[in-house]
């Protein structure tokens, strides 16, 4: 009998097989089982699960996304350090990495950055912020804001357990068939790498329309678009591009899948294939992802900006103006990321010209900043000094990349260090920055204390000179003739550059451990740091008017908006004390621990796909179809608070 | 004063970073910034250019974050007027410097654009030589028809006369540069991709493959060797012999040989036996017996490079 239909392609065969590697993959579910067996001798289970794993509470769903987000962000930049760590030493015959292990690494360091961190990042930030902001008690869809986090945590472990079993891809963050097709590469990594994206992708397209519909629907009464915090407006922008953009990385992937495991010729060089395709499809999603990621920064910025120079955002119409110039624009670039394809001119000079235009508003936005500054009061906070940085750091990214932009320029920089460079410049500069703002800034909004602000500047210089050691000597080593994604070169020249740059990494690497550290120690002076007034920053919007930390029910009373800086003219107007006439019945959504149970479903389907065991992708399919129809006769949904109950929880927490 | 000390370290930290940075260059050859060949010297001017039209707009700004940083910052007791939230004539300023310098940019984007296309031939008084490139997995096969010559990681040239490069790939995607010379250009499966190079100044230049195509990408180099007219005829006449006297000859099935993933330890000279071998090559992704794909070298160019670029322009 014939039994391997039960365990598809399984075989000690895929066990890793270099010492780095090896030290992860046993290091990895150690750490896991350390962590589990805690759990259990602490007697937590339970209150993980009730509070944490099955919550519907955007707060919290969004402080999850931040762990993970963190968590992701060291193991990515554990890659990025030994990745730079190879290249300052390879010459000396120091090999951290045979060639495989080093694409493979570099592979997960992009996907795991883009996706695990930097949308996990910003989903965790919306998730925090904005219902608070927009003066509503949840998101439209509690349910399926959970759904999204669990599909998103799926994706993590599917991308991490890569490392334990079968390695990952080597094509890169984008993979190009036919590098990534069948003929060069028949192994699990590629499909891995299919499938963490694929489900942690969908999650985030359920997200865009909630949020999406979040804003549009929920706004306090009174607020008018024109009247939202302009961070609201930058997620209903990015949110939309993340509903236009997601299905087309949906359909691509499951395209390469299918040529992968149906035999299909979408993307083969052969059988009336087409790699182009791949590639302009694949930047039809991934040109509006980078906005996606950049554009919610830009409203933190905005909210950050106005607070610290305790003055009203200038512009604030040119801005809402240049979020939707970008999201218009984002669509019609995409081309730019191959001008060395072989397109004609004039389709290579439009996608350039199209590209430069971007500049425009995005250089309206930063003017606006810098005037919102003028004749302010500013206050050099931690988010204020990482929106300092980030004004230095993304205007010489926006200079990389006009020149980026201009056709001719780009053949002789294209897919060298230079590249490289110049979207870590935007990246860290602008979405890294971006959010390490929103941490410090919403922090005390979550957890009731704020952070340290002498570590956290500390932490923010930190990158910004581990940033300038780390990249420039890229610019110039991508001038030299570096191409990216080299584990090895011949020329000795290159060696001091590398040598530098590497150290950069490790300075940056400080000033995430001075990120954590600060965390640690705000923790432990949680007193000292307390935020007793839930306004800690003189802040300017609704999320300041709760105390801190926001209430489950975020508002007591649904607030009524008749300013822009709501919050800023109630307070020069006079705050009045609420009567308990003032308190309503609200309803808020029971816990459900559906939402888990369709992404572990969801991640078999991908486990099934990436080992060939056919019966477990079926299984756990019809598993999804079936919760999502429990979950839709489920009528017992919500739960009410009594007026009452509400007027005492009310009281006690502003006491 | 301790304010003024903390400020300082800003300007300083810069130029240490600086003078580290020019030690560790001043020696080296930048290729992009020093080039050889006609396209990328052009394409050097326009990096300047492009860079110190930016520098228009990226200067205020440095100064005006830095300025109100320093002037506005709370407890100096500037001027503090929180009210203010727009200035139509300030607003209609920065709108308007951006869209004139994009503007600027984007006609001369448009000119570059056309002028340095990589299929565009270079005009000489010299008839360009040809070369087919082939990407495999990880060598670079260089065919000189009009020769009898192919090498592999090596590529002799004449100086000051076009090449026109036909490139095409047996591997995954692959893209070929030579910084000095200029433009680089991805070579694919059944695409007949084009490049027009003209080197101007003797001498050993590195090519690079710019675009994975698996475990061996990193070591995918190649020289480039610019020498005289009278040099490169020399070559082109005795090489065809001293290969075959090695029985280094180019059929099929020591192109079979060389196809399969290697690495290659040193450049190698064949004559070519097998003429049609570039052709041959880009067969092989044409085939399989569906009816529409015999056409489709021609038709996917037709799309990618149309005859609107080469019509509209000269």
């Amino acid at each position: 009998m014939d039994w391997s239909w039960l365990t598809g392609r399984l075989s000690a065969d895929y066990l890793p097989q270099d010492p780095v590697t090896i030290g992860a993959a046993v290091g990895m579910p150690l750490a896991i089982l350390a962590v589990l067996v805690a759990i259990t001798y602490f007697k937590k289970w339970g209150y993980i699960w009730n509070e944490w794993v099955t919550t519907l509470d955007a707060k919290k769903i969004g402080i999850m996304y931040m762990g993970i987000a963190l968590l992701m962000l060291a193991r990515g930049g554990a890659d990025a350090l030994m990745l730079r760590a190879q290249t300052a030493l390879e010459p000396l015959g120091i090999e951290l990495f045979d060639t495989q292990t080093f694409q493979e690494v570099f592979t997960a360091h992009g996907s795991i950055m883009i996706f695990f961190v930097a949308m996990g990042a910003m989903f965790g930030l919306i998730n925090i912020a904005l219902p608070l902001l927009l003066g509503t008690r949840d998101v439209a869809y509690p349910f399926l804001n959970s759904v999204s986090f669990w599909l998103f945590f799926a994706g993590m472990v599917i991308i991490n357990s890569s490392l334990v079993f079968g390695g990952f891809s080597n094509g890169g963050w984008l993979g190009y068939p036919p590098l990534t097709g069948l003929e060069y590469n028949p192994g699990p990594g590629v499909d891995y790498w299919i499938w963490a994206l694929q489900i942690s992708g969908i999650g985030s397209l359920l997200s865009g329309i909630n949020f999406t519909v979040t804003i549009l629907k929920h706004r306090a009464p009174g607020m008018t678009l024109m009247k939202m915090p302009i961070f609201a407006w930058s997620v209903l922008v990015a949110m939309v591009l993340v509903m236009l953009a997601f299905p087309v990385l949906t359909a691509t992937l499951g395209m390469l899948a299918l040529d992968r495991v149906a035999g299909m010729h979408f993307f083969t060089s052969d059988g009336g294939g087409n790699p182009m395709m791949y590639i302009n499809l694949i930047w039809a999603w991934g040109h509006p992802e980078v906005y996606i990621l950049i554009l919610p920064a830009f409203g933190i910025f905005s909210e950050v900006v106005a607070t610290f120079a305790r003055k009203r955002l200038f512009g604030y119409a040119t801005m809402v103006a240049a979020l939707i110039g970008i999201m218009f624009l984002s669509f019609v670039v995409w081309q730019h990321h191959f001008f060395t394809m072989g397109a004609g001119a004039n389709v290579n000079a439009f996608f350039g010209i199209m590209t430069m235009i971007i500049a425009i508003p995005t250089g309206v936005k930063l003017f606006n900043w810098i005037f919102t500054m003028y004749k302010g009061s500013i206050r050099f906070t931690a988010p204020m000094i990482w929106f300092m940085c980030f004004a230095v750091t993304f205007t010489i990214g926006g200079v990389s990349g006009v020149l980026m932009a201009v056709p001719a320029l780009d053949f002789q920089v294209h897919n060298t260090m230079f590249l490289v460079a110049h979207f870590h410049n935007v990246i860290i500069g602008g979405v890294v920055f971006g959010y390490f703002a929103g941490i410090y800034y919403w922090w005390p909004k979550v957890f009731g204390f704020t952070l340290h602000d002498g570590i956290g500047k500390l932490a923010a210089y930190a990158w910004q000179v581990g940033f300038v050691l780390a990249f420039i000597p890229l610019y110039i080593l991508g001038l030299m003739g570096a191409v990216r994604r080299l584990d090895s070169y011949d020329d000795p020249t290159w060696q001091p550059l590398f040598i530098v740059s590497g150290i950069g990494v490790g300075v940056i690497a400080l000033g995430f451990a001075l990120m954590v550290i600060g965390m640690a120690y705000s923790v432990w002076k949680r007193k000292e740091l307390a935020d007793t007034t839930g306004d800690p920053w003189d802040g300017r919007t609704l999320e300041w008017s709760v105390p801190s930390p926001a209430p489950f029910y975020n508002f007591a009373i649904t607030p009524r908006v008749s300013h822009r800086d709501e919050w800023w003219e109630r307070k020069k107007a006079g705050l009045k004390v609420p009567t308990r006439s003032d308190y309503k019945d609200i309803e808020l959504p029971k816990n459900s621990a559906l939402g888990v149970y369709i992404a572990v479903a969801a991640g078999l389907i991908g486990i099934g796909f990436i080992w060939h065991i056919w019966w477990l992708a079926i299984v756990a399919l019809i598993a999804v179809v079936v919760f999502v129809i429990k979950r839709t006769f489920d009528d017992d949904t919500e739960y009410t608070i009594s007026a009452d109950t509400l007027y005492k929880l009310d009281k006690e927490a502003r006491a | 004063m301790k304010r003024l000390l903390k400020a300082s370290l800003i300007p300083l930290g810069l130029s240490a970073f600086v003078v580290l940075m020019w030690v560790l260059v001043k020696d080296v050859t930048i290729d992009v910034l020093e080039p050889t060949g006609k396209t990328a010297i052009e394409q050097r001017n326009l990096l300047y250019f492009t860079l110190g039209l930016s520098a228009l707009v990226v200067i205020p700004v440095f100064g005006m974050l830095g300025m109100f940083a320093y002037k506005y910052r709370e407890g100096r007791g500037a001027d503090y007027k929180p009210e203010v939230d727009g200035n139509y004539t300030l607003e209609a300023i920065w709108w308007g410097i951006p869209i004139v310098i994009i503007g600027v940019l984007g006609v001369i984007t448009w000119q570059s654009t056309h002028s340095l296309d990589p299929y565009k031939p270079i005009a000489s008084d010299k008839p360009p030589i040809e070369v087919q490139v082939v990407a495999l997995q990880w060598k670079w096969l260089f065919i000189y028809p009009e020769y009898d010559i192919a090498t592999v990681n090596e590529l002799p040239l004449p100086v000051d006369r076009p090449v026109h490069f036909s490139l095409a790939a047996d591997a995954p995607m692959s893209g070929f540069w030579i910084p000095s010379l200029g433009s680089q250009i991805y070579s694919m499966n059944g695409m007949n991709s084009q490049l027009n190079l003209m080197p101007e100044k003797t001498g050993e230049y590195k090519g690079y493959n710019t675009n994975i195509n698996g475990e061996g990408y990193s070591k995918m180099t190649f020289t480039a060797d610019v020498m005289s007219e009278v040099d490169f005829t020399s070559w082109t006449i005795a090489a065809p012999g001293e290969a075959t006297d090695n029985n280094l000859n180019m059929d099929l099935a020591t192109y079979n040989i060389l196809a399969q993933p290697s690495l290659m330890a040193k450049p190698q000279t064949y004559q070519l036996a097998e003429k049609d071998l570039y052709d041959t090559i880009m067969a092989k992704y044409m085939g399989h017996g569906h009816s529409s794909s015999s056409s489709k070298t021609d038709d996917t160019e037709g799309m990618n490079h149309g005859t609107m670029n080469h019509g509209g322009t000269h």
